[in-house]
């Protein structure tokens, strides 16, 4: 095992015990809104589809890095646009009412 | 690495924690949504000097962007508030289909023999972002209603799932990459078709977890720090999800996965024999007097006020029986809706207050002080079957104690079982009245009736 693998797979194990600790306490109504937003988070593989895609140059390599981008940046806008619109609603109320009142 | 890249994927990640911790609890939630979305833009801004460009690569890369932007951002803010959990299935799929592509390709760039500590996270990436694409898109199907929602079963099921399950642990082994993509397509579009309507957000949130470990492999192909650690946050932190939400149905996430829904062919024969039981139908009149003195209302919704877009019809009918000096509150079933958090979703926006949305273990002593519990669109969650019949697969699964009201009025379609598939005792109680059709309509019937009353 070479040391970049071990330093990459150390990375990994100390990932997966922070993931776990960080969201050890959501409340229901929040579970929904979470998974959107891990959601969102699991598309930062458009960085890879771009690491690929970079230096495409058969029509194979074209496709492939082609169709990734395409996939990995609707993950990305998509997640987050969407949790972003479950979330406003939670937090309307307060900011809505005063104007709605008046 | 260049040092600099290093330390922005370094504050990347640490925004990533941050984002997932505020997103866990209410007050920060939609903050740490931004800060998660920052983390994503410092990430890929500093990947592009890392990289060196072919012109074809640039433009794909644009293209890509371009055609991918516009479809997530319209599908994103055109989608109906009810129609959420499958556009998140959607959004996940999309992502793990990258993983495996970006894999392949990098397989491709290995050659003939590429050594196995290159070879194997490709491999796995390939496999398990290949079962997420098909996973979320059957699960989106489903939710859309393009597939039946009731279990598939067929004879012999439980040992082909096993054979899928070996065969697919085969072809990880045997580093046959892509030859295995087809393959596990195909096992798990059947082992997803197996699940029920009712299990779709847990079985959504596992593929979500898939998604993330399929980009964690990525990133050990691909050397990018990055890619390991968001998603292995995502595949830890969904994981975790995943069990808190089978946990919130009161269902292990084995029994989820495994088909004890398997067993409702058998339920469904051993109740069609009572299906001739008399139910009692009530009208709008009634049933407005009813309510309209009553002292304590709870209602219960559930996704069939989801689909009828009647949060805003329900709302008026509660404001309209405040007035008259009727308590009124909404019992929350955590799985209520589609997804766990999806009805206080749905209530928010129809601007319901906060105060009288109560969560199951907070309302369930009230309901025996309740004089109405009027079930809108919800079945499954009130079944008494959950408490009282072991051989039931909703067996065990905590309900709201709507039986307990001293009236239940249900508003239904239809007799129609729910998402379990499995008929309701309550139904047929003495205490219930049935009220037929579409639940926004009803409501509006009522609303009317109630102000007439």
């Amino acid at each position: 095992m070479n040391s970049e693998l071990l330093n990459e797979f150390t990375f990994f194990i100390l990932a997966i015990f922070v993931g776990i600790e960080v969201i050890s306490k959501v409340p229901t109504i929040l579970h929904t809104p979470l998974m959107s937003g891990t959601n969102a988070i699991h598309g930062i593989i458009l960085v890879g589809a771009i690491v690929i895609a970079a230096g495409a140059s058969s029509p194979l390599t074209i496709a492939l890095g082609l169709v990734a981008v395409i996939l990995a940046t609707t993950n990305v806008v998509g997640g987050f646009v969407v949790t972003d619109r479950m979330l406003e609603m939670f937090k309307g109320r307060q900011a809505a009412k005063p104007p709605a009142s008046k | 690495m260049n040092l600099l890249i290093a330390l922005a994927y370094l504050i990347a990640a640490v925004l990533f924690i941050l984002g997932l911790k505020q997103l866990s609890s209410p007050k920060g939630a939609r903050n740490g949504n931004f800060t998660a979305a920052a983390g994503m833009v410092i990430a890929i801004g500093a990947t592009i000097p890392l990289l060196h460009f072919t012109t074809t690569g640039l433009i794909v890369i644009v293209i890509g962007v371009l055609i991918g932007g516009a479809v997530g951002t319209f599908g994103a803010r055109m989608v109906k508030m009810t129609a959420i959990p499958q556009m998140v299935a959607l959004f996940n799929g999309v992502g793990g289909g990258a993983a495996a592509l970006v894999a392949v390709s990098e397989l491709l760039s290995f050659g003939s023999h590429p050594p196995f500590a290159e070879a194997f996270p490709s491999v796995f990436s390939i496999v398990i972002g290949s079962i997420s694409f098909a996973g979320s898109m059957v699960a989106f199907a489903k939710l859309q209603e393009l597939m039946t929602g009731t279990p598939i079963t067929y004879p012999g099921q439980q040992v082909v799932n096993g054979l899928i399950a070996a065969a697919i642990i085969g072809f990880v082994i045997a580093v046959l990459a892509i030859a295995s993509v087809p393959f596990s397509f195909v096992g798990l579009m059947v082992l997803a078709l197996v699940l029920g309507g009712a299990d779709m957000p847990v079985v959504i949130s596992l593929l979500n977890a898939f998604t993330g470990l399929a980009v964690a492999a990525s990133g050990f192909t691909l050397n990018n720090f990055a890619l390991i650690v968001a998603g292995t946050l995502v595949g830890a932190s969904g994981s975790l999800l995943t069990k808190l939400m089978s946990d919130a149905m009161g269902r292990s996430l084995g029994n989820v996965l495994f088909g004890a829904f398997g067993q409702v062919k058998t339920g469904a024969a051993a109740v069609a024999g009572k299906e001739t039981r008399s139910v009692r139908a009530g009208n709008a009149e009634d049933l407005a007097t009813l309510l309209a003195y009553s002292r304590r209302v709870i209602i219960v919704p559930g996704y069939g006020l989801a689909v009828a877009q009647a949060q805003h019809a329900v709302r008026e009918l509660a404001e309209l029986l405040e007035k008259r000096g009727v308590e009124v509150n909404y019992a929350i079933h955590p799985v209520a809706g589609r997804m766990p958090g999806h009805m206080n979703v749905l209530l928010a926006e129809a601007n319901v207050p906060y105060e009288q949305l109560k969560e199951m273990d907070e309302i369930n002593g009230e309901f025996k002080d309740a004089d109405v519990a009027l079930v809108v669109g919800a079945n499954d969650v009130v079944n008494p079957a959950a408490r009282s019949s072991p051989g039931s697969p909703i067996y065990g699964m905590p309900i709201l104690n709507a039986d307990q009201a001293k009236n239940i009025v249900f508003m239904k379609r239809s007799m129609r079982p729910g998402f379990a598939g499995i008929d309701n005792d309550l139904l047929y109680d003495s205490k219930t009245i049935m009220f037929f059709g579409d639940a926004k309509d009803s409501l509006t019937k009522l609303v009317n009736a109630v102000k007439a009353a």
